[in-house]
């Protein structure tokens, strides 16, 4: 087992009053893959920005890189540095994390504030602009670009920072299919990074491209872990917590997902005999069906 | 068929989607080729700042006259509309400085030039030209003003700021307003569209009022919450209370004579004036 990153025991937070985690116990351990799966509200955005040090225990204890984190060992100027340089972390709504005025500034935004030489600055801004094929939008301002552009570079001005750990908060939500495929292609790519990458989702459909491990959270607690097809298999832990639904199902081939279908029954037009097959896939496919 | 009025939601949805069309315009404009567009943004920003300087110095009509031109010229140059400055700066800037030095015609003592027919108050010959001094200078300003922003990305003029010497804190807040402006036009917009997708009914003053009221109190308390995240975006890649920004710009010969004669003009004026 590799050595751990993150360690979280009986670790709660609460917003006011209102609990968000509830003495949750985990590791993450150094260069794992691992997905955070849950319903919505389930405390996965919250424990990303615990991981995060934005966030700190109400209660319980979060460790990081061997070091205990708490709001008084982050005010430290030289812990600080020391952890930004090595987490980083994309927000689920890239419009909060865009905010300068143009691509070329998001992008240096980060590694001005780590203290990085103007040429090596130069350097990595031109390396993520290729990589994340995102050169053409190098001086547009990031508010006017389209949703899958605003992702990429919310993720390129995580990522020319080199981090060690990469959080990511709901990646593909409210994405085109296109821009999803592209999304989890640098996530697939960054599998001989040796970077640790969570992924905080509640799509089943990717977990396993993305993931070596899966914590599932439910109601800010802990629901259940595992290797995504052990996970995928647990049809009552997914049920149980709010992440299946009656059109969920696996293909003989492992393939785990919903599609759309059809509903059907004979029935007759006037005089016309009633023909099953026809029947069935002439019918109009009622609003639940389509949502397959 | 009798024409409905426009409700409140229908003429909010349109003027906040007006307020983007116009700003993706500004941006279209600034990427054109013309004479503005090419100069350095830190040399424009100092040159527009010094004919600005000149008109507010100027004691001479005919020097007023001269910038006036000047700036016509600049648009032209720069393939900026006339039409666009006249409904965007000329109207405005004339309602309302002229509103403002309207009393000073009657209120500053002088040679009287003529006697309002309903009021009985006199025009005098110095009010009058304090007048129109004053809204020459308005327009001189506005402008040149509007030239800049509309020949400048706004970056870049935010850089340039810098780059001059304004304060980072305040370049780093006007940048992020101007930003989060359009978010909130955005969200504005569609909460309106959304209120009109759902209203039948002709709506009374008092109901307009009141939605209008929900929503501004709707838009607070997203812009609470959107403020409290970019705070923690920003932290998150390791922001600490200091700004730190990266220039790119790069002077030519042009740059710097032009540099040279806007800055040479308010100084000819003061020479002249002396």
């Amino acid at each position: 087992m590799s050595a751990p990153l993150f360690e979280l025991k009986d670790v709660s937070f609460f917003y006011q009053r209102q609990p968000a985690l509830k003495e949750l116990s985990l590791h993450i351990g150094s260069g794992e893959r691992i997905v955070l799966l849950g319903a919505n509200g389930s405390g996965k955005s919250t424990l990303l920005r615990l991981l995060d040090a934005l966030y700190f225990p109400c209660s319980g204890e979060l460790r990081a890189f061997g070091r205990s984190i708490s709001e008084s060992a982050m005010a430290d100027d030289e812990t600080n540095f020391a952890f930004r340089k090595r987490v980083g972390l994309v927000f689920q709504n890239p419009d909060v994390q865009l905010f300068n005025p143009t691509v070329f500034d998001e992008l240096a935004f980060g590694p001005l504030q780590l203290g990085w030489e103007r040429q090596r600055i130069l350097q990595g801004i031109d390396a993520v602009l290729k990589r994340f094929a995102i050169a053409h939008l190098r001086n547009r301002a990031p508010h006017r670009l389209s949703g899958g552009e605003k992702k990429r570079v919310a993720l390129a001005s995580v990522l020319i920072l080199e981090p060690e750990v990469l959080l990511l908060d709901e990646p593909t939500a409210a994405l085109d299919p296109e821009s999803q495929g592209e999304v989890i292609r640098l996530l697939i790519d960054s599998r001989n990074s040796g970077r640790t990458i969570v992924t905080a989702t509640h799509d089943l459909d990717i977990i396993e491209d993305i993931a070596d491990f899966v914590f599932v959270l439910a109601d800010g607690k802990l629901a259940g872990a595992g290797t995504p097809a052990e996970i995928l298999a647990n049809h009552s832990l997914l049920e149980k917590s709010h992440l299946l639904h009656a059109h969920w199902h696996v293909h003989s081939g492992g393939a785990a997902h919903c599609h759309r279908h059809e509903h059907g029954h004979p029935h007759a037009h006037g005089s016309v005999s009633p023909d099953t097959s026809d029947a069935a896939t002439s019918l109009p496919l009622s609003k639940s069906e389509e949502q397959g | 068929m009798k024409k409905r009025r426009r409700s409140f939601a229908e003429r909010a949805a349109r003027d906040l989607a007006q307020a983007m069309e116009y700003a993706l315009d500004a941006e279209v404009m600034g990427s054109r080729h013309g004479f503005l567009q090419g100069l350095d943004p830190r040399i424009k920003l100092a040159s527009i700042l010094a004919l600005i300087v000149s008109g507010v110095l100027s004691h001479s009509l005919l020097v007023l006259a001269g910038l006036f031109s000047l700036a016509l010229a600049l648009a032209a140059a720069s393939r900026v509309a006339t039409d666009k400055m006249i409904r965007h700066v000329w109207l405005s800037v004339l309602l309302f400085s002229g509103l403002i030095a309207l009393p000073a015609t009657i209120m500053v003592p002088g040679a009287p030039l003529w006697q309002l027919p309903l009021f009985g108050g006199i025009v005098t010959q110095q009010g009058l030209r304090s007048a129109v001094f004053l809204i020459a200078r308005s327009e001189i300003s506005a402008t040149l003003a509007l030239l800049l922003i509309v020949t400048t990305p706004w970056p870049h003029v935010l850089k340039a700021m810098r780059a001059l010497g304004v304060p980072v804190v305040l370049v780093a807040v006007l940048g992020m307003t101007h930003r989060f402006i359009f978010l909130f036009v955005q969200t504005a917009e569609q909460l309106f569209e959304a209120r009109r997708s759902r209203i039948v009914a002709t709506m009374s003053g008092a109901q307009q009022r009141q939605m209008a009221i929900a929503a501004a109190g709707t838009l607070l308390d997203r812009a609470i919450q959107l403020s409290s995240e970019v705070h923690l975006s920003m932290v998150s890649r390791g922001y600490r209370g200091e700004v730190h920004l990266l220039h790119e710009f790069r002077t030519r010969l042009r740059d710097w004579i032009t540099l040279l004669i806007a800055i040479s003009l308010p100084l000819c004026i003061l020479w002249f004036q002396k």
